[in-house]
């Protein structure tokens, strides 16, 4: 497990230096799971202990949000003067986005089914 | 005199680190406890609950965020290496994404397109300051991400912050109820959709549902991610005058 850890520190180590030295737009974590990603091609996939301890991390991801997500009292008296205007856009366009992407991949993939 | 020792126990408390983290994972657990209770349903989401009680707690023993967070950042700081790791679902797709990549690239556009012009467009309409459409435009892709891009178009990357987890959140409770109003019943699809719309939140929702799901969910928010960072700077002027 402690292989396992270090790897993906090392990874995200990488993305991070690359996305500060060349200015990427990405944040480190992300382009360090691209590189991963990669790697894992290269390899030709994860060993049992990066699979193990890739599940551990992950059963909770949802955890890894709270704290972030109590710095929202600090946006008490911001949210109290728009909330209604922000909050409505928020919902719709949450709502928007879920629904053309699942309706733009099924008719793709249907079409697709379909052609071939 | 029991009194003064409490205090003094609290004041010992409140400075250290153990307290926010302590609090953090047991307002989960007892979140996760009620989302299971609830057989898993989507409107009991654990992320809301853990937050909701927090910030109560919080706000009755009137503590700063700055001191819960010195305590909670341990379990922040788990979100980098657990962002990298999403690379090992992802793999384990490897075959269908080589498949599917142009349709999942085609969905890709139209949603985060869909995303950040729906959100201007309902926030200028009901009367949302320029700042805060700014800081709303990226609220569909992960935190660091939105982050930076508000911050570099003269939003407000803190408010961006609050907005994405409360997209997330909605994301998360409403996916599956839309899904089934929608008839999408296949697993890529629901995931593809949940992490373009709703990022890492989203993404630890169709984790639970399954492992597929969970794949094609961290495969759309990091492509998302990269996409709107370049698309929303792009954007912004053509929105700003139509919407003005």
């Amino acid at each position: 497990m402690l292989n396992a850890i270090t790897l993906l520190l090392v990874f995200q180590l990488a993305g991070e230096v690359i996305s500060r030295g060349l200015g990427i737009p990405l944040p480190g974590p992300v382009l360090g799971m691209a590189l991963l990603f990669v790697a894992l091609i290269l390899h030709g996939g994860p060993g049992k202990n990066l699979q193990d301890t890739a599940n551990g991390l992950l059963s909770h991801l949802s955890l890894l949000f709270v704290p972030a997500g109590a710095g929202i009292m600090l946006h008490a008296d911001r949210l109290a003067s728009e909330w209604q205007a922000l909050l409505a856009a928020l919902v719709i366009s949450t709502l928007a986005a879920l629904a053309v992407s699942a309706l733009v991949l099924t008719f793709i993939l249907r079409r697709r089914g379909s052609g071939s | 005199m029991i009194r003064h020792d409490f205090t003094g126990l609290w004041v010992y408390l409140s400075a250290s680190p153990l307290l926010g983290l302590t609090l953090t994972l047991i307002a989960y657990l007892g979140a996760w406890q009620l989302h299971r209770r609830a057989g898993g349903h989507p409107l009991v989401n654990p992320v809301l609950i853990a937050v909701l009680t927090l910030v109560g707690i919080l706000w009755a023993t009137d503590t700063a965020y700055e001191t819960y967070f010195d305590g909670a950042q341990f379990v922040h700081f788990l979100l980098g290496p657990a962002t990298v790791a999403l690379a090992i679902p992802l793999y384990g797709q490897l075959q269908r994404l080589r498949a599917m990549a142009i349709p999942l690239g085609l969905t890709l556009l139209c949603g985060a397109t869909t995303a950040i012009v729906v959100a201007w467009g309902a926030g200028a309409l009901l009367g949302a300051s320029e700042a805060s459409l700014i800081s709303l435009a990226p609220k569909s892709v992960t935190t660091p991400i939105a982050m930076a891009v508000a911050e570099a178009l003269g939003g407000l990357p803190s408010l961006t912050a609050a907005l994405v987890i409360m997209t997330g959140i909605f994301g998360a409770m409403v996916a599956q109820g839309l899904f089934r109003l929608l008839g999408t019943r296949d697993p890529a699809v629901q995931g593809f959709a949940m992490g373009l719309a709703a990022h890492g939140i989203g993404t630890a929702r169709a984790f639970q549902i399954s492992a597929e799901t969970g794949a094609f969910a961290a495969l759309a928010m990091a492509t998302n991610g990269l996409l709107t960072a370049l698309l929303t700077p792009w954007l912004l002027p053509w929105l700003s005058r139509w919407f003005a």
